[in-house]
């Protein structure tokens, strides 16, 4: 039995061990293009702020893999070819299989305007791109970031704290408009004033200026500014397109059931790449988010070797930093469409924007801020800004689909101290 | 109780930290690295993270670095003795 991953991330890394878990003989082949392998994409933006060391993103040694027991082969694949179950490296080295993971991840949506190619125009996929960013930053004076979601606040805080001046562009009115009320948005805004960057709402950029490097840029007003940088995060795009092009079933991702499993019997995808049936919704979603690409990939391992677990989606969460705040967003909590984002972004998931029929609750200032999505009898989604004390409780209360009937009018009375409320229901269900 | 009293700060978080030991979340987990980067005797704590495995080292000084780092929440300590109070 030949197992062929294809791609170094989180999801491939999964499937391997969950192969090798099942006790399972046969050779696993990984094929990565990435130089580096396997590290932490999220942690990239602490690697910009200084706060690690690149060397430390790294979560395994060599020992660690020799342990798992796989060949590690670098390079592209081009072509797949499901009739021959074969897949094709680079254009010229062909690998066959008996079962074939494709967990290639997501890239970033290029930017659509003139001068997108000059040196200076950054994104954050990887870890090169990281350290494109810091060689820029090092000459760089002045940043623009264009773009949305957590990845454009972690560029601006990265360039921000190598010392460089960040001007962030907005096309509407507020940051994050399709997960974030618009409370929550202001929040993040005046934090991200104080740190120094400055906010240009209804703002667009039109073009990029620059000989070879750029220097400036028009925006559609056609005002102009100067900066030596420009780095963008406006979504990210499933990489489908060798599933696509081998007759595979690809809709916004490659489509999979609920095991993991594309239209070709013996081939399957896990992880951003993956858009994925949830019999539990009748919807297929793409989601990304680590925690879920390690589980599509430890299912799609497992049922690569011959098993058949329905891989259960766990409640889409995300915790991270927003303008130096704890944020943690669980479930479904908005809706619509942010000018800033097309598709979907990292650390995102589709489901966050599925706004369910429920009441807001929610408590807090400045800092410390909680919003519930409280619906009939369970909670259907929640933003916890500031101290994450409730969060976990929180987070297993969304996922569980608990029974929140002996809480639900404290939570909903005016003026409730939600946090306080949470506390409480969770000691009791604790206690029993 | 008021919402801003439920809240613990770092200071008595800290004090809380002197019998038990680190337990992860694996599922807030993104493996960045902080906690292994910051622990000053060298614990791989994100290997334990990955496992979902309370860090029971021998070695550990429950001094709180990586779940006070932790940008994600990861990291909680639980008192091992339930019957000792952990603020005194
Ligand atoms: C800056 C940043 C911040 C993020 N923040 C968060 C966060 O806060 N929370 C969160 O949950 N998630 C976050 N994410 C998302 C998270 O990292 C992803 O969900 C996760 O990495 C997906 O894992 P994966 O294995 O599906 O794909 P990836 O990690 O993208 O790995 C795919 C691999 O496939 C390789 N590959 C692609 N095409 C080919 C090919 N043709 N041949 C060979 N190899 C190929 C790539 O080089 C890559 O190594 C963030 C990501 C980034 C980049």
């Amino acid at each position: 039995m030949r197992y062929i991953v294809i791609g170094s991330g989180v999801a491939g890394v999964a499937a391997i061990e969950a192969i090798r878990s099942n006790g399972k003989a046969g050779e696993i082949v990984m094929v990565g293009d990435d130089p580096h392998g396997f590290y932490s994409r999220p942690g990239l933006a602490y690697f910009l702020t200084g706060e690690l060391h690149d060397k430390a993103l790294f979560p395994r040694t060599r020992e660690d893999y020799a342990r798992l027991n796989f060949k590690f082969q670098k390079g592209r694949v081009t072509k797949l070819l499901p009739t021959e179950k074969a897949i094709a490296l680079d254009g010229k080295t062909y690998l066959s299989y008996d079962k074939l993971l494709i967990a290639v991840g997501a890239q970033a949506m290029p930017l659509a305007v003139p001068g997108a190619n000059l040196e200076g125009v950054v994104k954050l996929d990887h870890l090169e791109d990281a350290r494109r960013i810091l060689k820029f930053a090092r000459r760089g004076k002045t940043a623009v970031v264009v773009g949305g979601g957590i990845t454009a606040l972690e560029l601006a805080e990265g360039l921000l704290s190598r010392g460089v001046k960040v001007h962030y562009l907005l096309r509407g009115d507020r940051y994050w408009s399709n997960v974030l009320d618009e409370y929550e948005s202001r929040i993040i805004e005046r934090r991200l004033q104080e740190e120094g960057v400055t906010l240009h709402f209804h703002t667009e950029l039109a073009e990029i200026m620059g000989k070879s490097r750029v220097n400036g840029l028009r925006l559609t007003d056609g005002r102009t500014m100067r900066c030596d940088i420009l780095a963008y995060a406006i979504g990210i795009k499933p990489r489908a397109e060798l599933a696509r092009d081998a007759g595979l079933s690809v809709d916004r991702g490659i489509l999979t059931n609920e095991y993991l499993q594309t239209n070709d019997e013996n081939i399957f995808a896990a992880g951003d790449v993956a858009q994925v049936f949830d019999p539990a919704t009748g919807r297929s979603v793409i989601d990304s988010l680590w925690h879920l690409a390690r589980d599509q990939g430890h299912t799609a391992g497992l049922n690569m070797t011959g098993e058949r677990q329905t891989y259960v989606r766990n409640t889409p969460f995300n915790v991270t930093r927003l303008a130096g705040l704890t944020t943690t967003i669980i479930g479904s909590v908005g809706q619509g469409h942010d000018e800033d984002i097309v598709g979907i972004a990292r650390g995102d998931s589709e489901t966050f924007r599925q706004l369910p029929d429920a009441i807001v609750a929610q408590s807090g200032f400045d800092v410390n801020r909680v919003r519930l999505m409280v619906g009939e009898k369970t909670l259907l989604g929640a933003v916890v800004m500031g101290d994450q004390t409730i969060s976990t409780p929180l987070q297993r209360i969304v996922r569980d689909g608990m029974d929140i009937t002996s809480m639900r009018d404290k939570l909903l009375a005016r003026d409730a101290k939600i946090a306080d409320v949470v506390v409480d229901f969770w000691s009791k269900y604790k206690a029993n | 109780m008021s919402f801003i009293n439920i809240f613990k700060t770092d200071a008595t978080r800290r004090v809380a930290l002197s019998a038990g030991h680190v337990v992860p979340d694996s599922s807030r987990c993104v493996q960045c690295g902080i906690c292994t980067y910051n622990c000053p005797i060298g614990i791989d704590v994100r290997a334990h993270a990955w496992m979902g495995e309370a860090i029971k080292h021998s070695e550990c000084l429950t001094c709180g670095e990586c779940v006070a780092r932790c940008p994600r929440g990861v990291l909680r300590f639980e008192r091992t003795d339930l019957f000792t109070d952990g603020a005194k």
